[in-house]
């Protein structure tokens, strides 16, 4: 009987030569990441623990992002305290004008390659699956131990295979790939699970796009998920990271707790209705709900690639008068990418505001929250009754051709008919 | 290991833990502070019924979502003794274990019990909800320990410890 990536990964990491789902064994991280909210409340776990040091300077690595910029004096404090520590530890420290959303930022600065284990202060971490590493969400204190011993405790995860099959059409996106998968198995179907995407479809899936669909995998409750590394995952890696690492992939023979089978070219644009991810619609079924904001960015979908099918929508176009849209890159560097391709003087000049990267107002932290009885519809991962302000708002998510049809329309609409209306 | 208290019952699926601890607080870093803002998003009110050893009750994949630890954090700051659930998502079930803060699957046992029901948890596999006793699988033996010798924090003293023997 052959084993899982995922289990391959657990054994590279681990003193085990053998792993089964539900064993539980201690795993040694290749990179220790945290931020401005997880890092000092593990900082105080680690004091705790009588520990001064970290296991390796160089395999850990703290991200100021979700109340960039400060928001309040405490969140000031909080990122004096998370650079201060840095600097103490000798680690590295991306603060203001110099990093961007975790998730994105380690990706694009080449901190992840396939066969990895990342051990992240922050539940999204399962986005770094998209480079085919085992990227997992830890807690503080987890987080804490990981910095001292280089290593953290885990219930080895089962894995659930999901096999896309067909051609993306025209303004479906990773986002309604991992939207389909929630919606088929639930908000804790991947529950002790692994998602492992596989498939023809893959070579068709770009970096940007595999980050989307990694990213959600923790809203089917999954411990991460992840794209076993491929051409495109190489590609992407040229230039990022000299790290060594190789192709794997699961045996053939290896046992998985489920197969499901996807067919992406059947897909329309999907939406998640409040208050849910697993809440899942077409976008079809939705059309005509009044959007008093769109939101697009966040460490799911704050690429370069959504920012391009955003100004798709938006050239020649005006946000609607009834609407708001903020635009978030995700990090630095896109946003610079983005200025330089003219897609921040398109977006204000549709009457959108352009926003520094931030984790902002995906987790109702600051720069966007929303108000009663307010409509989001958002390119974030989570649409959690309050999670973006008000517990009487209702949040939309989507990919960002539907995000940003909204706020052309006022409405959700098929970005196809946005298009349609544009060329008239 | 066993732990006795009168029950707290939360309703709900898929119970997430933005609202059992809203974004907006996660500014905060001290736990004696996060007390005052847990079940905000749910029902600040549940923190009146709250006493010392209440065993919180819970339904499907509760703690979802968010791995913020403030959620637990601001369980042990109130006192609560010890979490009981038809099921719980990853991230929190683990967090709870690394705070040692007692944390049982039984599906059963959490219908059957009601606000003020007297729960006791043996974690080798007894739940007994007043008078009804519901067996589930033990607590691994790697996470009991874990709990009964208080958590992560004095784990990692003792590795440390002997690593400086």
């Amino acid at each position: 009987m052959g084993y899982t990536l995922s289990e391959k990964i657990m054994i590279e990491h681990s003193d085990e030569d053998h792993v089964a789902p539900g064993d539980v064994i201690l795993v040694r991280c290749d990179v220790v990441m945290a931020n401005d909210v997880s890092g000092p409340v593990a900082f105080r776990a680690m004091e705790q623990m009588g520990a001064t040091k970290v296991f390796d300077p160089n395999k850990v690595v703290m991200v100021s992002d979700h109340f960039m910029p400060a928001k309040d004096a405490r969140s000031a404090e909080l990122q004096t305290r998370l650079k201060e520590w840095c600097d103490d530890q000798g680690v590295t420290y991306y603060g203001q004008g110099r990093g961007g959303i975790e998730h994105t930022l380690l990706a694009q600065e080449g901190w992840v390659t396939p066969g990895m284990v990342l051990a992240g202060g922050d539940s999204h971490t399962c986005t770094y699956g998209a480079l085919g590493a085992f990227g997992t969400g830890l807690g503080s204190t987890d987080i804490a131990a990981s910095l001292v011993f280089g290593e953290f405790w885990q219930t080895v995860p089962g894995t659930i295979q999901i096999e896309y099959v067909g051609a993306k059409p025209r303004f479906v996106t990773g986002k309604d790939l991992i939207l389909a998968v929630i919606g088929r198995i639930g908000v804790a179907g991947g529950t002790d699970q692994v998602l492992e995407f596989v498939g023809p479809s893959l070579s068709d899936i770009s970096i940007d796009e595999r980050l989307a669909v990694s990213n959600m995998a923790v809203e089917a409750g999954s411990e991460s998920g992840l794209f076993p590394a491929d051409e495109v995952t190489a590609a992407y890696l040229a230039g990022r990271s000299d790290k060594e690492w190789s192709f794997q992939h699961s045996d053939a023979d290896a046992e998985v707790a489920d197969r499901l089978r996807v067919d992406i070219g059947a897909l329309p644009p999907l939406v998640a209705k409040p208050h849910s991810p697993g809440n899942v619609a077409s976008i079809s079924d939705t059309a005509g709900t009044k959007i008093d904001q769109v939101y697009i960015g966040n460490c799911a979908n704050g690429t370069m690639t959504d920012l391009r099918q955003t100004a798709e929508m938006l050239r020649d176009n005006k946000v609607h008068k009834n609407t708001r849209a903020i635009i978030v890159p995700a990090t630095q560097s896109i946003y610079r990418e983005a200025m330089k391709e003219g897609l921040l003087d398109l977006f204000v000049g549709a009457g959108a505001i352009v926003s520094t990267p931030t984790c902002g107002a995906c987790f109702g932290g600051h720069n966007g929250v929303m108000g009663r009885g307010e409509k989001a519809v958002t390119t974030t991962n989570r649409n959690f009754k309050g999670r973006m302000g008000s517990g009487e708002a209702g949040v939309y998510l989507a990919n960002a051709y539907v995000a940003a049809a909204a706020a052309v329309a006022g409405e959700l609409i098929d970005p196809a008919d946005v298009t349609a209306g544009a060329k008239v | 290991m066993r732990i006795e208290g009168p029950a707290l019952k939360v309703e709900g699926t898929n119970i997430d833990t933005d609202v059992l601890y809203p974004g907006s607080f996660l500014n905060i870093d001290d736990p004696a502070h996060m007390k005052a803002h847990l079940f905000e998003g749910l029902d600040p009110g549940l923190r009146d019924e709250l006493q010392p050893g209440t065993i919180l009750v819970v339904g499907e994949n509760f703690g979802c979502g968010s791995s913020r630890e403030h959620v637990p954090l601001a369980m042990k700051a109130w006192g609560i003794g010890a979490v009981v659930g038809q099921s719980f998502a990853r991230i929190f079930y683990r967090n709870c274990i690394n705070l040692a803060l007692p944390i049982v699957v039984c599906p059963d046992g959490a219908k059957a019990a009601h606000s003020g029901s007297l729960v006791t948890i043996d974690t080798d596999g007894v739940v007994t909800v007043d008078d009804g006793a519901y067996h589930v699988p033990p607590t691994p033996h790697f996470m009991q320990e874990m709990i009964s010798s208080g958590g992560l924090v004095p784990w990692a003293r003792r590795r440390l410890a002997a690593t400086d023997a």
